[in-house]
């Protein structure tokens, strides 16, 4: 067996364990919550009164226009000077959720905005109120022209989760550093870790197709807006 | 329901929508409001639904004040010019969730929901596509759709926005026929919007014309295709034959010369005669009111028709069925019936 499979399947183990644990859930979790903050900061931002919006409009400028690495700095090492003291996955999860969160909403806000003025109106002439027309005449179209943006948010964030190992999260990354600082094979191990990362994200661009097709099975294809 | 529309106005920016509309519509009545687009005649149905409100003005139901209620609350059934079906639901829903959607203790059971779609869509022709898609439908049966929805909430008022608009000429004319079939059997007070003249005119029971926000006159197709109220609705409906003339002395004037035309009350100033085509007679030139030189024969038999240039140079085009005229003949012309309205009238 040469000698970089031998290392790779070594520290396999090791590595998918710490994905397993760590990685996965970080990104679920994230993304589930970073998700309904989004469609929160957006619906803010679409119906809210004024200084709602524009508290969800600064927002997003906010964690738009700094880079992910400084925010999760800011939460894990920033905060207990403020006397706020995290773990490590905890400030992770958070500084994801909100990061997240921002760019989500730009999703959620535009596929809202694009379902036509007369779905609305047709919802609101058949005696539907406003919460029934956005549950069941506006999600409904809106979700499923989601899904290709929401999608690459998603995949994003698997690999962004790598970030984490800079505040001490013992996830995938952090799990290939450790292996290399015994082995001292970082093109090895990198590589390995970045194959991982890889197969994770095709898993998901899998779903993200087989999630499309069952949409556009369950309920026609939807067609352009007259 | 009777409709009552007092004194609406609506603004957008600029542009006047709405410049103050009076209007009656009888309980039970089928009424087109027809005019040309920017007209104000969608406005107008719009405010009557809900969906639009006014800058002044008021809208009664029956008496009672429609502008305090929202469009849900109004129990209107709307008919988009687009359909506006949802998407995302199969036919059969489409028409079902005006029902499903109502609060808990007054939503029929899903054997009334389902007697009830399967009435709607036997009404509208249509049960064979129930587990359809809107977008597997030709543009004529989700009209069909789009219309049973509107019924299934058992709406007061139906109001229809350009329904036909959209269709082809021959899905047009049996949508229409079927449309005024319909309104036989439910009777239930019905506006529709059109821009088609022939539409209002063979569906309508009264015809609204409307031009510039204002309504120009409200009558039965008759009355305004046989007794116009203004020069506008002269014009718009039915075709015209249009003469720039002058009022002076009481009498008509043409080119200069007096006309041997009754000015029927127009006060002195510019003024225009107007005469259907069909009603002008082709005879010799000696004592006819109007005169003029055959320049073109288009068309045969009964599509015959004649390009005249009028003494002094004015050009005209009139059927001409009956006569042998051919181009350079100088003819005499009588309008048999006409109108004079003064200019802006």
């Amino acid at each position: 067996m040469p000698h970089w499979l031998d290392l790779m399947l070594q520290s396999l183990g090791p590595l998918l364990w710490a994905g397993l644990v760590f990685t996965v859930p970080l990104t679920l979790l994230a993304f589930a919550l970073g998700l309904g903050l989004g469609f929160l900061t957006a619906l803010a931002r679409l119906y809210g009164p004024r200084p709602l919006a524009a508290l969800a409009r600064f927002y997003v400028w906010i964690i738009r226009g700094t880079p992910l690495l400084v925010q999760l700095f800011v939460i894990f090492y920033g905060l207990p000077s403020l006397g706020i003291l995290l773990d490590a996955f905890p400030a992770a999860l958070i500084g994801f959720t909100i990061n997240v969160g921002a760019y989500t909403s730009e999703i959620v806000r535009a596929v809202i905005a694009a379902i036509p003025k007369g779905q609305w109106e047709a919802s609101f002439s058949i005696g539907m109120s406003w919460s029934q027309a956005m549950r069941r005449t506006v999600l409904p179209q809106a979700s499923r022209i989601a899904v290709p943006p929401l999608s690459n948010s998603f995949i994003s964030l698997v690999k962004d989760t790598s970030l984490a190992a800079a505040i001490t999260v013992p996830e995938l990354f952090q799990a290939a550093q450790r292996v290399v600082a015994t082995t001292y094979e970082p093109l090895i191990i990198y590589v390995e870790a970045a194959l991982i990362y890889l197969a994770l994200s095709s898993v998901l661009s899998a779903l993200q197709n087989r999630l499309e097709a069952a949409l556009a099975r369950s309920a026609g294809a939807l067609e352009p807006a007259a | 329901m009777k409709i009552d529309v007092s004194h609406v106005t609506k603004q957008f920016g600029s542009f006047a929508a709405l410049a103050g509309v009076d209007l009656e519509i009888k309980s039970g009545e089928l009424v087109a409001l027809l005019g040309p687009s920017g007209s104000g005649k969608t406005t107008l149905l719009r405010i009557i639904a809900g969906l639009e409100w006014p800058d002044e003005g008021q809208v009664f139901f029956d008496g009672t004040d429609a502008l305090a209620r929202s469009v849900r609350e109004r129990h209107v059934g709307f008919v988009f010019q687009h359909y506006a079906l949802f998407r995302h639901l199969t036919v059969f829903e489409n028409v079902a969730f005006g029902l499903r959607v109502k609060p808990r203790r007054r939503r029929p059971d899903e054997a009334k929901i389902r007697a009830k779609v399967h009435e709607l869509l036997d009404l509208v022709q249509l049960r064979p596509l129930a587990e359809r898609h809107p977008n597997q439908l030709s543009g004529g049966q989700r009209q069909r759709i789009a219309l049973a929805r509107a019924l299934a909430i058992e709406p007061s008022v139906l109001l229809l926005d350009e329904p036909f608009g959209a269709l082809d000429a021959k899905v047009r004319k049996e949508l229409r026929r079927w449309l005024r079939h319909l309104h036989e059997s439910i009777n239930v007070t019905s506006v529709f919007v059109t821009h088609d003249q022939e539409e209002a005119l063979e569906v309508a029971d009264r015809v609204v014309v409307m031009d510039k926000g204002r309504i120009e006159q409200v009558g039965t197709p008759e009355e305004v295709y046989e007794r116009p109220a203004t020069s506008f609705v002269h014009d718009f409906i039915g075709e015209s034959v249009v003469i720039p003339v002058s009022v002076a002395d009481g009498a008509l004037h043409f080119g200069g010369g007096r006309l041997a035309l009754d000015s029927q009350g127009v006060h002195t100033g510019d003024a225009r005669l107007f005469v259907r085509p069909a009603d002008i007679h082709v005879g010799p030139p000696d004592d006819a009111p109007l005169k003029g030189t055959v320049k073109r024969v288009h068309g045969i038999g009964s599509a015959r028709r004649l390009e005249i240039d009028l003494v002094p140079a004015y050009s005209i085009e009139i059927d001409a069925s009956g006569t042998g005229a051919t181009p350079g003949d100088l003819i005499g012309l009588t309008p048999n019936r006409y109108r004079v309205f003064a200019v802006g009238a």
